[in-house]
């Protein structure tokens, strides 16, 4: 049996990856396998909020949008080839021209070019300011080895991935097995090296089997454990259950820009009575739980530049009910209500607005049927999520959603422009004071109704530690045997 | 008999070209691909580029001439999904598939004809009762909460098979008695109800009439004819099998076709989604045009009407 006895630790993805290769994926399972295969030239130490060198060693803005950085030496790829400039040179030129089609464009389209110095010196030249940049080269921005790549492609890469990171990959059999050892040959990271040996990870979607796993000493490791069954594994005592915030906020988009047509939710003292009706505190302690919290901005509240200092809309049914008759509905209204998960939870917001008068009628579709919709602007009401991609910083939520595009419900030109320029200044003074402004008058206005942080529940083995993150990114590298 | 095969197989052909049109031209309407490609994470830009980038913006009949051809060389194109070649993709899950179905197929005849001779032999007697009982508790049972049960028994309080996985032979212990079973009640009262009728026959009596012994009886003159329409069923049950179990094979996480399936509708994967349909349809087709040729090398009266 595998575990401890062979130093193999057995996790499950729920979900079954598409490709390997970090830049053709958008799901968490491939983030999850890209911080153990690759390494970015950043760090972001998740307890001290600071960046630390991994592949750079230091690093500066030559001018607004010329970042120098110094490499490290003596750094080695999985499959012996060394690293140096060229690799990053390679890798960045390669991601940022869109018809290279890496499938979360946002990643790396801020990039413009990369420029070789000297052989570990190298010039990241970006598309206009882009403050954010530091964040991204430590997350989603890994290097590849420049040779590998070259021949491989992203189609050998997902198959046989290599990186320099503190896993190697042993086997892959796309979307259902994944096994990764331990690389021995590490650099002295700040991630810091593995200490378990192998880790052997199965997709297994059904949450039910994986916790038969679990019981039966299949699976050492499994996350996303829904509130409910995470208490129970607890209260048995055999395993390690620890609960984590993740960086993904729900909330509720209102057509305040009347893209759906002429509708009640328009008017603002409507969007107001929405927020006033929902007892989000309530929902949060019966159905989220763990370290779940109520949000009252539209950002995820660690998140560079998310203003907290804003207007709070508490549970006051009354309070509703008076605004929706001073907006001219004294006896509610019937809207259509979007969802496309988390059933529960849009169901207990849909009675607390029958109950100030709002009659909702639940749609719930498949995500992409959703989205389309919505950027066709067919929807007025619909309860979603974002979680920013764990990026630290209020562009990756605020700026998706308020800046005139197909998802932005509410159009409102004085925000874009403060968005505009906090999205590209390069003062951290001059981008908090505009997403301030910006993240003010979107919850004065109540374009969004901010609702709660989710939550993410880790269940472990008695055997095995590990501390998660609220960036919901699992690090094998940092689980440990006790 | 040559004749009457070349006609079925005929119309085994005009049917596979009818399923392809319609599963191509359903599946085109059934929302953005480009959108669903992009993944839950993608903002209107990416989608954009991709939909450039596979050729969404050709008309529909460009589209389904360039599927069609290559669907004919064997190439359904790459998964939107995997990246991977949808042949290869397919061949891979489709070996689980197939396993797990020859299992419970085998699994669903070898207990099901037996006691639905046994119960035919002995009406309304206990051996009887007890093959109704089973069959109602197999129909009954959702298979999603019989595999479960399963688990639970076996996996959790006995620990004599893994929950999960395809790594040995005690992975497919539990997905075939599940998915056999299911298919197990409907061949039994079938075979029941065609035994007994024709038990009540004059050549029955005519063969014990002339000695024959009660084995030879019941397998060499009853079963022959009791089975025809027991195989046109089996055909039918094979078909579904091997179009792989959404529940089965969630459950015990096998990553088989119907798996593969079901998630590549919801990934608005096409490629995978139009090549798994005709090949769905084309096991129904391919058996039935089997069975048709069994029943009538079975019963000479179906090769002449």
């Amino acid at each position: 049996m595998a575990g401890k006895a062979d130093d193999t630790l057995n996790a499950a993805f729920t979900k079954e990856l598409e490709s390997v290769d970090s830049y053709f994926n958008s799901a968490r399972e491939g983030v999850i396998l890209q911080r153990s295969i690759w390494d970015g030239l950043l760090y972001l130490n998740q307890e001290t909020g600071e960046y630390e060198g991994n592949l750079a060693t230091s690093w500066q803005w030559v001018d607004d949008t010329t970042l120098e950085l110094k490499l490290r030496e003596g750094v080695k790829f999985h499959n012996g080839e060394e690293f140096d400039a060229d690799d990053v040179v390679y890798t960045v030129n390669f991601v940022a021209k869109p018809e290279n089609g890496v499938v979360v464009q946002r990643n790396v389209n801020w990039m413009k070019e990369a420029v070789k110095v000297d052989k570990y010196t190298v010039r990241i030249i970006t598309n206009g300011p882009f403050p954010a940049a530091f964040e991204y080269l430590a997350g989603p921005v890994s290097i590849y080895p420049n040779e590998y790549y070259a021949e491989a492609g992203p189609a050998g890469m997902a198959l046989k991935p290599v990186g320099t990171g503190p896993y190697q990959v042993e086997s892959v059999e796309p979307g259902k097995h994944f096994v990764l050892k331990k690389y021995e040959g590490y650099h002295d990271s700040p991630k810091g090296r593995a200490t378990i040996g192998t880790v052997d990870i199965r997709t297994i979607p059904d949450i039910n089997t994986q916790l038969a796993e679990l019981f039966s000493g299949g699976l050492d490791f499994i996350w996303g454990v829904p509130a409910d069954q995470a208490e129970k594994l607890e209260a048995m005592g055999r395993f390690n259950v620890a609960n984590e915030s993740t960086m993904r906020i729900g909330y509720l988009e209102l057509d305040a820009a009347g893209r759906s047509g002429e509708h009640p939710i328009k008017k603002r003292a409507v969007r107001q009575a929405i927020a006033h009706a929902i007892d989000r505190q309530a929902i949060v302690d019966s159905l989220l739980k763990g370290k779940s919290k109520v949000v009252n901005s539209a950002c995820f509240p660690s998140q560079f530049g998310c203003e907290q200092d804003v207007a709070v809309y508490d549970y006051d049914p009354q309070k509703a009910k008076a605004l929706l008759a001073e907006a001219g509905y004294p006896d509610g209204f019937t809207v259509d209500f979007y969802a496309y998960r988390d059933r529960p939870y849009a169901e207990a917001m849909l009675s607390y607005l029958a109950n100030v008068g709002i009659t909702a009628n639940l749609k719930y579709l498949q995500y992409s049927a959703l989205r389309e919709m919505r950027h066709k602007g067919e929807t007025s009401m619909s309860f979603q999520t974002w979680g920013s991609y764990s990026v630290n910083d209020a562009s990756a939520i605020t700026s998706q959603f308020f800046k005139h595009g197909v998802e932005d419900f509410a159009r409102d030109d004085e925000v874009k422009a403060w968005l505009d320029k906090a999205d590209t200044s390069i003062d951290p003074a001059v981008r908090k004071e505009n997403y301030s402004l910006a993240l003010k008058k979107i919850a004065d206005e109540a374009y969004w109704v901010p609702l709660f942080s989710y939550n993410s529940n880790y269940v472990l083995t008695q055997d095995a530690e590990y501390t998660p993150t609220p960036d919901e990114v699992v690090r094998f590298f940092q689980v440990h045997w006790k | 008999m040559l004749a009457f095969a070349l006609k079925r197989l005929g119309l085994a052909v005009l049917v596979t070209l009818t399923v392809s049109l319609l599963s191509f031209s359903l599946l085109f309407m059934s929302g953005d691909p480009a959108s669903a490609i992009a993944g839950e994470n993608a903002g209107a830009a990416d989608i954009e580029a991709i939909r450039t980038l596979y050729g969404f913006d050709r008309p529909f009949l460009v589209q389904y001439a360039d599927w069609l051809f290559s669907a004919l060389r064997g190439d359904f194109g790459q998964s939107y999904y995997f990246k991977l070649p949808v042949s290869e993709l397919i061949a891979d899950r489709l070996s689980v598939t197939m396993l797990l179905g020859v299992c419970g197929i085998s699994f669903a005849l070898l207990t099901a004809v037996p006691l639905g001779v046994a119960a035919a032999m002995r009406p309304n007697s206990f051996i009887d009762r007890t093959a109704l009982f089973l069959s109602v508790m197999g129909q009954a049972m959702p298979s999603f909460w019989f595999g479960l049960v399963l688990i639970v028994i076996f996996s959790i309080r006995l620990g004599w098979l893994p929950p999960s996985g395809t790594a040995g032979w005690q992975n497919f212990v539990m997905p075939t008695i599940v998915l056999g079973y299911y298919a197990m009640p409907a061949i039994m009262r079938l075979t029941r109800a065609g035994m007994l009728e024709v038990l009540g026959a004059d050549y029955i009596r005519t063969a014990r009439a002339k000695g024959a012994s009660e084995w030879r009886v019941m397998f060499k003159h009853a079963l022959r004819n009791a089975v025809v329409p027991v195989v046109s069923l089996a055909a039918v049950q094979m078909g579904f099998m091997l179009g792989g179990s959404i529940v089965v094979e969630s459950i015990f996480a096998l990553h088989g076709a119907g798996y593969l399936a079901w998630e590549s509708i919801g990934r608005n994967d096409l490629p995978t989604v139009q090549a798994l349909i005709l090949i769905f349809s084309m096991f129904y087709i391919v058996f039935t045009f089997l069975s048709d040729l069994a029943n009538a090398w079975l019963d000479p009266r179906i090769r002449v009407g």
